[in-house]
Formats: structure tokens, sequence, C-alpha cells
């Protein structure tokens, strides 16, 4: 009998794996229950926000502050990163509450039911600026000589009015959301990745890099910029936020909270918490984004602009 | 025989329940185990595998195409780049930290045992304590900087990476080599200074060949430990998604590419199959690093 026990749970393990296996298709939807919010009168439920890690201290820091309020105390605020295309995974699969997402849903499934089924919060506006090693010598560029030194046309500082210094590009992964806004909005085409570039997908990477490595450049999120690196201009206009909000910079994008459906009550009440006023003003601000409400442009995921 | 044992049957019945329960519970420990290894190499081959049979992707493209470029028209599939790049840094990472080891070991064991051990091996061991993010980051802000100084460029580059990665693996090889030097019988260092042999002598003409498959073991461990490193290396490779052509210049592993673009994409497209077939290429060569680890056990038995 003793000598027989691991066979017998040999055989189960085999038994085990292959019901695993079997049963990878409904995972899916096992996890979709987590976002019930009763829609009683005392709201309650779960709420799992997954994904871009350039939205998550603002949904972090909204989600502490939205379960302190005494209205909401039954409704738990779970935030945690893995990138966009984690977030917009999790949430088209059910896994999530929100997907947080750098980029419309559009840009990143190809599946256009599976895009129809999520709905669209867009919580606030972050610009990026081009940024240079401070000793590069240029102040300003404009969108063609930005298309051909991250293209490799332009390999010198000397050619665009700097100094006789080698470019060095920083660029983010290609898949990255940051990479997708420069590209779409201040190149206007994709760029290939060239030989000797160097990439990183850490914001804090990419300012010290820039900032350290003779001849660099690279592209930064507004609220990432300080001394250490030389701003540089995008058509002779500045990345503020009050020219980002007069829609006369364009290298900008929404931060989007995506939701399967509708949202629940609960859900609907942290999403609109964002949206008041007290997180616009103050968090949004104080965390380096743009809020949403004081946009006087409007743009859709096909990149179209209006007043 | 059940006759003969009756007086003493209580005691036996304990003995009897405490057999079944260890019995029982490592049963289920090593069930457990067995179902989340295979778990893992299932889930990691149905992703890596579907990149082929169902995106299309051609397994000579991924393997021997040079161009990475899964979000242009034609999206580009060709993984030569960091495959090239993983092994490098991970050959050049070896021949580093295998001489450092390898005294450091001899110098542990046979040259000032006493003290050796007991200044030298908690400073190793201290090593392998350091988690990787902050080699990274020293990486980064020593290494990057310096080579930058001493060679111009941006620094950033194979031969930063393979810098980190050297000093990340000598706990584990030094760790091994000691231990197999130190389990060598003492006969064998009496007989020959017996014969008249020095010291220098007896460490390499018989105490090395001797230990030599326990040596290369461990510096294969060390190997398969760069091989799937990712964090540190990706802070200070570059990332460059090209086959370099000097070690100063930008690159990327597999491990890096998968830290950098897993996140941004989503399950289920192309690009992030792709990311899972790296994956599979990296358990491939863990597989073949525990081969090789187990021919040269064979071996050293012998």
């Amino acid at each position: 009998m003793f000598k027989k026990l691991p066979f017998i749970l040999m055989t189960l393990t085999f038994v085990l794996v292959l019901a695993a296996c079997g049963s990878k298709n409904d995972a899916g939807t096992e996890g979709s229950n987590n976002s019930t919010g009763e829609t009683a009168t005392e709201l309650s439920g779960n709420i799992l926000a997954v994904g871009s890690t350039a939205l998550q201290p603002l949904v972090e820091q909204a989600g502490q502050k939205f379960m302190a309020v005494d209205e909401y105390k039954n409704v738990t605020v779970q935030v945690q990163g893995g990138g966009s295309g984690t977030g917009l995974t999790q949430v088209s699969d059910g896994q999530a509450t929100i997907g947080n997402s750098d980029v419309f849903a559009e840009e990143k499934i190809d599946d256009a039911a599976k895009v129809s089924e999520l709905k669209d919060h867009q919580v606030a506006v972050v610009a990026i600026a081009p940024v240079s090693n401070k000793d590069a010598g240029v102040q300003d560029l404009t969108k063609q000589q930005l298309i051909d030194i991250f293209s490799g046309k332009i390999t010198n500082w000397k050619d665009v009015g700097g100094k006789d210094q080698a470019i060095v590009i920083v660029n983010r992964p290609s898949s990255s959301g940051t990479r997708a806004t420069f590209e779409n909005f201040a190149l206007g085409t994709k760029v290939e990745d060239i030989q000797g570039s160097i990439q990183e997908d850490s914001s804090g990477t990419v300012k010290k890099l820039v900032a350290e490595t003779p001849g660099a450049i690279g592209y930064l999120a507004l609220s990432y910029l300080d001394d250490s690196l030389q701003v540089l201009k995008y058509e002779g206009v500045e990345a503020t936020v009050e020219n980002v909000e007069a829609g006369t910079y364009p290298v900008w994008a929404y931060e989007h909270m995506y939701t399967k459906g509708d949202p629940d009550a609960a859900t609907k009440a942290f999403l609109d918490y964002i949206l008041s006023d007290e997180i616009q003003q103050k968090d949004v601000t104080e965390l380096g984004y743009i809020p949403v409400s004081g946009m006087k442009v409007k743009r859709d995921a096909a990149g179209t602009v209006t007043q | 025989m059940n006759n003969k044992l009756k007086p003493r049957r209580p005691l036996r019945e304990k003995h009897y329940w405490e057999e079944w329960t260890g019995r029982i519970y490592t049963s289920i420990c090593v069930v457990f185990l067995i179902v989340v290894m295979f778990s893992i190499v299932y889930f990691v081959a149905s992703k890596g595998l579907s990149t082929f049979f169902q995106d299309g992707v051609s397994l000579r493209e991924f393997i021997s195409g040079k161009t990475w470029n899964p979000t242009g028209e034609p999206a580009a599939y060709g993984a030569l780049p960091f495959i090239t790049g993983s092994f490098i840094t991970t050959l050049l990472a070896a021949l580093i930290a295998s001489p450092l080891s390898l005294c450091a070991a001899l110098f542990m064991t046979e040259i000032v045992p006493g003290k050796g051990k007991k200044i030298l091996q908690p400073a190793i061991e201290l090593l392998s304590g350091i988690p990787s993010v902050v080699y990274g980051f020293i990486g980064l802000s020593v290494i990057v900087p310096l080579l930058r100084s001493m060679f111009g460029g941006a620094g950033v580059g194979i031969a930063a990476g393979c810098l980190v990665l050297s000093v990340m693996i000598l706990p584990t090889v030094t760790s091994i080599m000691a231990d197999a030097l130190s389990a060598l019988p003492k006969g064998l260092r009496e007989s020959s200074y017996a014969l008249g042999a020095t010291r220098w002598q007896t460490i390499y003409r018989v105490i090395i060949p001797t230990v030599l498959p326990a040596l290369l073991t461990g510096i294969v461990l060390g190997m398969a430990r760069a091989f799937g490193e990712a964090l540190a290396v990706q802070m200070v490779i570059g990332n460059a998604p090209h086959v370099p052509t000097s070690l100063l210049e930008s690159a990327s592993t597999l491990t890096s590419v998968i830290t950098l673009s897993m996140g941004n994409t989503t399950m289920g497209s192309v690009h992030n199959n792709a990311l899972w077939s790296m994956a599979l290429v990296l358990l491939v060569m863990t597989f073949v690093f525990v081969i090789l680890v187990r021919l040269l056990e064979r071996r050293n038995r012998v």
C-alpha cells in the first residue's frame, strides 16, 4: 500500500494537469464577478483597476481618498500596474473592473468587437516634451528636424544648429504608449529603431540617461521635466499646461480608464469622483497631469482635433 | 510475524501513523510541484508556439530574422538580435567571472583555508543577496559613465551588460567551485606533497584536473543565471533591437525585450505571442543548461 501511494498521486497529477489545460478557455469568465457592486442604497463592492504605470499614481491617490469618504466606505479600490496592454486585456476579459491605458483601445486591440464592448472614460491628459542633454546647444526643433533625428537622417547636433556632437537617441520600446503619442503627434509618422539607439521603459531611466549622456535626445512627460534637462520647444511652442489646454501644443494624449460595458454603481461613483473638481483641480495637477476639464480642444481615437 | 511483535504493538502503531503522515505530506508537496512545473511548461509552450501555428510567423524568420519591428507595416518578427545578445552577454560574463571565481575558490580552500573561508566566503555570499535592480542601478550610475568616459559613445551596451552580469554570477560560480574543492579527499593533496610537489604544482596538476567537471558545473549554472537575468541587464544594455557590431553598442537580450514590452502588449496579439516565443526559447535554453549540468555530474562521479 505504501509503495503504491506515489503512483496513485502521480496519476492524479496528470489528471489535474489535463483538467487545468482543458478548462483554460473558461478561465477568463471566472473573475468577472468581482465587480458586482450592489445597486442598493449603500454602495459596496470591489474595484480592481489594472494597467498603465503612467496613470497608476493618480488612480492610487484618488482611490485612497475615495475610500476615505464616508459614503463609499464599503467600496474597496485596488490599483495595480502592469502596462496599458495588460490593463486592456484584463478589462476586456472581465478580470479587472477598470483597465487603465495611455492609448485608445482601438490602437492596441485589433478585434473590433472587443473594442466596442469597452467604454472609455478619459480622466486626465498627459503632455510629452522632447528633451535633450543640456550641452547639445539646441533649444527649438521643428517637426521635420525631429523626424530626421529620430529616423536617423540627421546624426549630428550641428546640422540642427547645435554643437558638433553625435546624437544619441533615447527611445521608448515600440509598444509603449508614450512613444505612440510622440510618434503620432510630434512626428506624425512611425519610426524604426535606429541601430545604436537606446530604449528604456522607465521615465526615470530615460531622464537619467538624457541628463548624463552627451548628445542625448529623448522625450518625457511634463511631470518629469526639471533643470537637469534641456526642454526643447516644438515648432517654437513651449510645452506648458496653458499651451496644451489651448491646443497650440499638440503632443499630448488622454489617460483612459476603460470599463467593460457601462460601469456598475460603485465603479461609476469612483469614476465620477476622479472627474470631480476636487481631484481634477488638486491631485491631477499636483501629480503633473493636466485636468481634462481645462482642455479647450478634444481629440478622438483617429487623432482628429476639434475645438 | 504478528505474534512476535504483539507486545510492542502500541509503539509500532505510532510509528506507523507517523510514517503515513510523512509520506502523504511529502507526496502532496511533490504532486503540487509537478503540477506547477507542468502547468508552467504547458502555458509557455502553448503561448509561444501559437506564434508559429496560429499567427503564421515562420520559425525560420523568428530564429534567423534580423529585423524586429512588430508595430511596423509589414510587421517583422526576427528575434536573432535578442538571441545573439543573450548569448554574447552570457558567454562574456562567464568568461570574466570564471577565472575570478576559480581564484577566489582556490584562495578559500587551498591557500588560506581558515581566514579565507571566514572572510571571503560571507563577502561573496553577500553579493547574491543584493537585489538585481540595485546591480542595474549601480551599473547605470558607475559602469556606464565609466565606459562612456573611457571609450566615448553612450556607454550603454554589451560591455556594460556583461560587466554587471559577471559580478552577479560570481557568488553562484564561486560557492559551487569552493564546495567541489573542499569535498576533495585530503589524501590526494597529501600524496602530492609527499611526492615533493609544490603547492602550485599540486593545485594545477592534481586538484584542478580532478574537480574539473564540478568547476564546469559551477560555470554552467552561473551561465544559466546570467541567461535568465532580466532587470539589471535591461537597465544598462540599451535595448536596441539590432545585432550589435561592437561591444559598446546598444543591444538587447531575450529577457530585456520581454520585460520591456510584455506589459504594453495585449494578450493574444501577435506581438505578445512573439514575446512568449522568446520566453519559450529561454525555457529551452534552461533545459539545455540543466542537461549540461547533469552530463557533467555524471562525469564527475566516475
